[in-house]
Parts: structure tokens; sequence; C-alpha cells
């Protein structure tokens, strides 16, 4: 039998599931044998995605782009649960891919040998990652999300240790508390409806009765605190840098996608649920959004500059990017959406390649070097030898070149410097702010706008000076006791296999750009994607008629 | 009986918030787990308080769905209950390795100051 797309959907799922599953049955000393299966599942993912991918996006213009409904149970929709791929979500599924290949070949270099079942948990977190993403019914999605939080609970874990423990205690109390959130929303909701689907949900708000919609609307708000709690907005986020920054460096790696869940639910479900009237735009929860994002730039931004080490500065760097895409989301426009979705991509992938960079680096240095530049200057002596070297001018060792170009790419991208795709990103952002057709309809800018962009440039700005003063202790004038980092050779692969990929990113900024531009404007008419899942046939007729 | 369900809800509620804001490890986990029955309460009465009606309807008979009490919210509250059990329990080995390792239950790990 030809696998159609229509199958291959639920392959994403499967595949790690299985893969994952297997590997409980292995010796955990029959390392070799478990890697390679995890990377053939990963490689399968990859290429499942990127079919997927070209199967959700047609060239031409008119079509809202394909949608492909799977049908769990074979029921009719809107009953039982059922699988939906579009662009976004095909999205999601190839950047999941794109940085879990990486990290678990990152991870083969020694970080698989700390602990035990490294590799079923990272097969399960992708499994959870991409059920998440395809999922077309809010309650699978809470337990999409319970399989990944609980196989990032492992993850953080992995290897042990004090402080991994203390901010893995803090980190499971909250996302319990987030789940349990997540509950009430949903409760409330299908209370109010009487559906958990997202498509018939979307068709069924609009028809609520007055008496209804405080309910709903208070369902709705308590789900959307679980979604923020995990993508990090301001006053919920004071657990992510810490747990970011202590998770082994594999785990911080594919938790940068972690945290973008919570912010593809959110895109996905408040232009659903309230995109088809004007409610959404205007009332509370956009402007929410926009504030609550604009917060959370300024926290990351004085959180990067005051970071003491590397790894809490790319925590905060996440959060960062999460502020960047809330206060995006706020504004409710598809130019503005189709910015921050190749922000979304760009940012992913740095943040990812900068967190298993940071582990390189600081595998050299003891703990005087990694602390604040002017504390360290109090207490630092010169090493002889070091002096001799610098004084001579010896040749900077290959390994050291090699990461410094590497943590220059994370700079300018992260900063958002030409020429790579952080800047392209951030510029289709500004620009859409400032479009002229937008401005004309309104006749001034409103002054959030000129706030976003202030804040947008300002951090920015902090990100490039919290890198050059890390990036100078770290590579330019190593201090006190620093030994050349050991690095593996498949350990700094992955890292620059990330940063190319943001590179080819830059080099085709056209077609992604109008990819995500179709996606952006599919999201904001949601129109096809409720009929298409309304509307999706089943396999075979009804296994059973029913008598009268 | 709506009363009686929404008392219960409130109480457990409200302990386990003030539990989960205590600063042991034990309160915690308590308070979760109160958490955790009122909302599996809340998502039972999602599905309106109704006294003896089946969930289940017979294979090849017509139905009205009107006399049956709305088994998905019973579907959710057991898929809830293996998960938050589960959750729970993972919670309780990091709270105890939490306790080796730092040698004291406060959930940061050192005692306060004052």
């Amino acid at each position: 039998m030809k696998l159609s797309p229509e199958h291959l959907v639920i392959a994403p799922i499967l595949i790690p599931l299985i893969a994952g599953a297997l590997q409980l049955f292995l010796d955990d000393r029959g390392r070799k044998l478990k890697a390679s299966l995890s990377i053939l599942s990963t490689v399968a993912l990859l290429a499942i995605s990127v079919l997927l991918l070209r199967f959700t996006h047609t060239d031409d213009e008119a079509s809202g782009g394909k949608i492909a409904v799977y049908l769990l149970g074979n029921w009719p929709p809107p009953f039982a649960i059922n699988l939906v791929l579009d662009r976004l979500s095909a999205m999601m599924l190839a950047l999941t891919a794109t940085l879990a290949l990486p990290t678990l070949i990152f991870s083969m270099g020694r970080w698989h040998k700390a602990g035990v079942h490294f590799h079923t948990l990272f097969l399960l977190l992708l499994m959870g990652l991409n059920g998440a993403f395809l999922t077309g019914d809010l309650f699978n999605l809470f337990v999409f999300f319970e399989v990944m939080l609980a196989a990032s609970y492992g993850l953080v874990l992995h290897g042990s240790g004090l402080l991994r423990v203390k901010a893995g205690l803090h980190y499971i109390a909250i996302n319990l508390v987030a789940s349990l959130l997540f509950l009430i929303g949903v409760a409330l909701i299908y209370g109010v409806t009487g559906t958990l689907n997202m498509a018939d949900l979307a068709i069924r708000i609009p028809q609520i009765n007055e008496t209804n919609q405080t309910m709903l609307e208070s369902g709705a708000a308590i789900l959307s605190v679980a979604f923020l709690i995990k993508a990090g907005m301001w006053p919920l986020s004071f657990w992510l840098p810490e747990t970011y920054a202590v998770a082994p460096a594999p785990s911080a790696a594919i938790f940068a996608i972690m945290s973008k869940v919570g912010i593809y639910v959110l895109l996905r479900l408040a232009l659903l649920f309230f995109g088809s009237d004007p409610g959404f735009s205007e009332g509370p929860g956009a402007q929410i959004l926009l504030y609550g994002g604009l917060a959370t730039i300024g926290f990351g931004t004085v959180g990067v500059l005051a970071s003491q080490t590397l790894g809490r500065f790319a925590g905060f760097s996440v959060l960062i990017s999460s502020g960047t895409l809330l206060a995006s989301m706020g504004l409710v426009q598809a130019e503005v959406t189709a910015g921050a979705l190749f922000y979304l991509v760009s940012s992913t992938l740095a943040i990812s390649a900068l967190f298993m960079l940071i582990e390189l680096v600081e595998r050299g240095q003891n703990l005087a070097a990694s602390v604040l530049a002017v504390t360290m200057e109090a207490f630092g002596y010169q090493d002889e030898e070091i002096e001799n070297e610098e004084i001579v001018g010896v040749a900077i060792p290959r390994t050291i070149a090699v990461l410094g170009t590497c943590f220059a790419a994370c700079a300018i991208l992260l900063v958002g410097l030409p020429p790579l795709s952080g800047f392209i990103a951030k510029f289709v952002i500004l620009s859409a702010i400032f479009s002229p057709d937008i401005a004309s309809q309104i006749d001034i800018i409103p002054a959030t706008s000129w706030w976003f962009m202030a804040l947008l440039i300002l951090s920015g700005l902090a990100t490039l000076i919290a890198m050059s003063r890390s990036g100078i202790h770290a590579f330019w004038a190593p201090s006190v006791d620093t030994t050349l980092p050991r690095v593996l050779f498949i350990e700094i692969i992955p890292v620059a296999v990330l940063l190319c990929t943001t590179l080819v990113l830059t080099i085709q900024a056209g077609p992604v750009m109008r990819f995500m531009e179709a996606t952006a404007i599919s999201l904001h008419a949601p129109q096809p994607y409720i009929e298409g899942v309304m509307n999706a046939p089943t396999m075979l007729p009804p296994p059973m008629e029913v008598v009268e | 009986m709506e009363l009686i369900l929404s008392l219960g809800i409130g109480i457990l509620v409200g302990s386990g918030v003030w539990l989960l804001l205590r600063p042991r490890t034990y309160q915690i986990i308590i308070g979760l787990g109160l958490l955790s029955y009122a909302v599996n309460l809340f998502i039972f009465s999602a599905g309106r308080l109704i006294v003896g009606r089946p969930p289940v309807t017979q294979t090849g008979v017509r139905v009205d769905p009107a006399t049956f009490a709305d088994p998905v919210p019973q579907a959710l509250i057991l898929t809830a209950i293996v998960i938050g059990f589960a959750t729970t329990a993972l919670f309780l080995v990091i709270l105890l390795a939490s306790r080796g390792l730092t040698g004291t239950d406060h959930v940061d790990g050192e005692e306060s100051d004052r």
C-alpha cells in the first residue's frame, strides 16, 4: 500500500513512541544500538516532516493551503479524536525535527551517558511536541502536553546534581499547577460549548448566548494562563531562566522549542476561537498579550544584562524571544504574524545552538571565568603561561577559533544584525508594524508600536553588550586557569549545522517568507481550516447502522 | 447537591492553594493532591450534575441523548487521574531526592534566614 500523506500524519507521533518504548527493553550499556535507533527515528521524522511540509504548501496563492485530517477512530468529525495538519503544524513539526537531530548527535558526545534512559525520554519529548502540534482537540492537547512535560522533567534532571534537583523541584511544581489550570479551562469551555474539537469550537463559540459568555471567556483566560506559563510571559516566567540554565545542554537545546509550544497554541486557538468576530483584536486578550509581551521583552533585557553566567543569559534570551512573539501576536495583523513566524524559527534555531555552544565553552572554564567581567578583574591574576602567549601573539587555538566563530554567529542571530536571518525577522516585524497600508487605515501609528520597536531594538543592543562581554572573556582574554575545552567533532558539528540552517533561511528568505505569509493569512482567516476538519471524509462507511 | 459539590470544590481549592504556598515540600505535594481532586470534581460538574442515568448507550437502538449522562467528562477525569497520579509520583521522587541532597525539606533547598 502506498502511504498517502493522510496516513503519514500520524507518523510523527508513532515513530518516537515506538522507538522510545523499544529502547526500554535494551540494556543501558548498549548505547551504540540505542543511539543509532534514536538517530534513525529522528532522521525518519525529519524526512516525514519535510514531506508533510511540501504537502501542505502548494505554490498557488488562491488556496488556503492543503489540510490533512487524520480521523483516529474513523468517526465523522466533530466526534472522537482527530489529528489536523496544516501549514503551521507542518512548519512546527519540521522545526522540531530540525532541532532534534543535531541535539541528539550532540548528546552522543557524552551527555547520553550521564544518566539512564536519555534516549527514551528524548524521543517521548519529541512525541509530545509533535502530538501537541498535530492534535485537533483540546483534551488531546492536554495529554500531549503532559507527555511532553513528563519527559522534560526527566530531561531536566538528567545527570542529576544538587542544582538540577533544586531547579527541577520548582519547575515541576509550577508545571503541575499549570496543568491543573489547563484542566479547569478545558472543563469550563466544555461545560459551555459541549465540544472539545477545535474546529467545532470555532463554529460554536460565536453562537454562545450572553449568559454563558462570561463562563466561556473565563475558561479561555484560565486556559491561556497555562500556555503563558509555558511560553514564559513576564509575571509567570521566573522559573524559566534558572531551569534552562541548569538543564543539561542537549535538554536545554530541545527545550528551546518547548517554550514555543505555548506560543503555537495561543496563536492557533486565539485566532481560531475569537478571530472571526472583531472581539479579539479589540478585546482584552490582545491587549494582555501585547503588554505582557512588552513586559517580557523588558524583563528579558534586564536579565540578559544582569546574567553572571552564559547559561542564565541564554535562559533570558528565551524570554526575549517569547516576549517578541507574544507582543507581535497582540498586534493581530497578518503581516506582523508572518514576521513573527519567521522570527520564531530563526530565534529557536539560534537559542538551541547557543545552549549547546555554551556547554562547550564553559567546559574549559573554572568558576572565576564565568563571573561578571568587573568582579573578575578584582580577583584575577594573570597566569604566566597565558601572559607569555599573549605577548608573543601565538595563533588562536583551532578549537577556540571554531567556538568563537559559532558564538559570534549566535550573537549576530540573537541581536538581529545583518547578514543572518535574525535581522530579516526583526526587519519584517518592524516594517509590518509601520507598513503604510495599515497606517492609512488608522491615521496615526499607536504608541504601543513605538514602544514595541524601542524595546525590540533595545533588547538587541542589550544582547549585543552581554554577548560581547562574555565573548571577550571566553575567547579573547581567557583568564585564570582556563584550559582549552576538549571538544569532540560530533559536538561542534551539530552547532554548526544549526547555524548553517539559519544561513539557508537567510539565503532562501524569499520563498520562506512567502510560506510564512501564507501561513499567517490562513491563521487569520481560519475558515478553510474549520471546513477542512468538519467535512473530513471517513475512510469507510460507518461500521454499524442504527436500527429503528 | 449543587451546593455541596461547589462547597466541596471550593474548600479543596482553598486548602490546596494555601498548602501550595507553604515552604515545605510535603505541604506542596499534599496541596497539589487536594487541587487535583478539586479539578477532577470540577470537570465532573462541567458535564452537569445528573443522577441515575446511564452514560453508555445500547448498540443498535436509537436513543434520546437527553436521557443519558454525558460520558465525556467522565472519560476526561479518568485520563486526568491517571496523568495526575503519575506526575505526583514523579514529584514525590524529586522531593525525596531534594531532601537527600540538601538535607532540608524547604522548597528552596535551604532554610530562609528568618
